[in-house]
């Protein structure tokens, strides 16, 4: 596979799990108003990766969208571990979603000045839609942190068991670095700082401590996944693999 | 001259309603930038409004089944996505059509379509579509959708 395409795929990847994850509240919501704007903003993370992965199919010229999303296996997808956690409950869900969102917004700030044409028109497009997917995180965030002591007791357990996912946010590897040189890609290291800054603000103001960093997962980069992956595209990938060119 | 039908596939195109809020047509919407004529056929630029909105097919869909309709059958829809579209590129007179149809126009305040009250207050900011937030109007005490604006 050409550099490019697999740089992509990465980015398409991680917003397709996180949006297929999210996808699962749909009829399951706590309120009304919370189902509808978490399958919203599932549907916005559809969005974006049929973007991206519209390009790669133009890239590669073979395959078409659906197919790269439908017709890989489990090694064959480079999403960051953290998207393909299961949801838990609606604190799990609002904390993972913060953390990514957060990172999505620096992520997609930096792809913006990509030099590759196509990348920064859809970081833009992007850009827009993540800044009200983390005002929705953030707001639950400090009314769950700041909420009641068991509330508040959840959420910090939430939060310390899901931390070391976020080390693959900052990770650089060889294809990163030559994707960074030809002024492509994003420097992930660069983000950290101000990574941290969104992070500890919100999360002083909820009154949740940050977890220390500890053991970081990874390897997403090369294809390797966590449990969670494989059931996850059983159920997405079902209705492809069991009916090929169906249509409706 | 084929290229003289330009200004024609401009008024087929505004007759092209919006999937979700047919009081409005595509073109109002914002979402055709350009129409050219290349190599013997139209290039229709459209531009999504949110990236994972389903109308955005449908009403390609749509602007398909008018063109042909027309006898416009060498066009070709192209999905461009710089710029990014805006609701600041809905004019005055779409946003008036937008709150007499009962929807609060994307402006930087909402502003209950019912009794044009501005004392509101916000429910949730994902409505029953991508592009709208629901509100409620503390004098009349009616629900609305406000559009986002973005």
């Amino acid at each position: 596979m050409e550099d490019l395409e697999k740089y992509i795929l990465r980015i398409a990847d991680t917003s397709l799990i996180l949006g297929q994850r999210l996808s699962e509240w749909c009829s399951n919501g706590p309120t009304l108003e919370e189902d509808i704007a978490l399958s919203n903003i599932s549907l916005d993370l559809f969005g974006q990766a049929n973007g991206l992965l519209e390009y790669v199919s133009k890239l590669n010229g073979v395959k078409s969208a659906d197919e790269i999303a439908f017709k890989r296996n489990e090694r064959q997808f480079y999403n960051l571990q953290i998207c393909e956690q299961e949801n838990g409950h609606f604190g799990d869900t609002i904390i993972r979603q913060f953390l990514c969102d957060s990172y999505f917004k620096l992520f997609y700030l930096s792809l913006a000045d990509s030099k590759d044409e196509t990348l920064s028109a859809l970081a833009h497009k992007s850009l827009k839609e993540v800044e009200y997917h983390l005002r929705h995180s953030s707001n639950w965030v400090l009314r769950l942190g700041d909420g009641t002591k068991e509330s508040n007791d959840k959420i910090q357990q939430s939060l310390n068991q899901i931390w070391k996912y976020t080390g693959e946010f900052f990770e650089m590897d060889e294809l990163d670095n030559k994707m960074l040189e030809k002024n492509i890609g994003v420097d992930n290291n660069n983000l950290k700082s101000k990574w941290d800054i969104i992070i500890n603000k919100t999360l002083n103001q909820a009154k949740l401590s940050r977890p220390e960093d500890g053991y970081m997962m990874s390897g997403s980069k090369k294809g390797l996944h966590t449990e969670f992956l494989g059931k996850l595209l059983a159920q997405m990938q079902y209705l492809p693999r069991a009916y090929p060119n169906a249509k409706w | 001259m084929q290229s003289g039908k330009i200004e024609e596939i401009w008024t087929l195109l505004d007759s092209v309603p919006d999937p979700e809020i047919p009081v409005i047509s595509v073109v109002e919407l914002g979402v055709i930038r350009d129409v050219k004529f290349v190599d013997n056929e139209y290039i229709i630029s459209v531009t999504p409004t949110y990236s994972g909105c389903p109308a955005v097919k449908t009403f390609q869909d749509d602007i398909k089944i008018q063109l042909k309709k027309n006898n416009i059958p060498n066009f070709k829809i192209d999905i461009v996505y710089k710029p990014a579209w805006t609701t600041e590129w809905m004019s005055k007179a779409t946003k008036d059509k937008l709150m007499r149809y009962g929807i609060s126009p994307p402006e930087k305040f909402a502003q209950c379509p019912q009794c044009r009250s501005k004392s509101i207050e916000l429910i949730s900011e994902f409505g029953a579509t991508a592009c709208k937030s629901l509100y409620k109007c503390s004098d009349c005490l009616e629900p609305f959708e406000h559009f986002k604006c973005i």
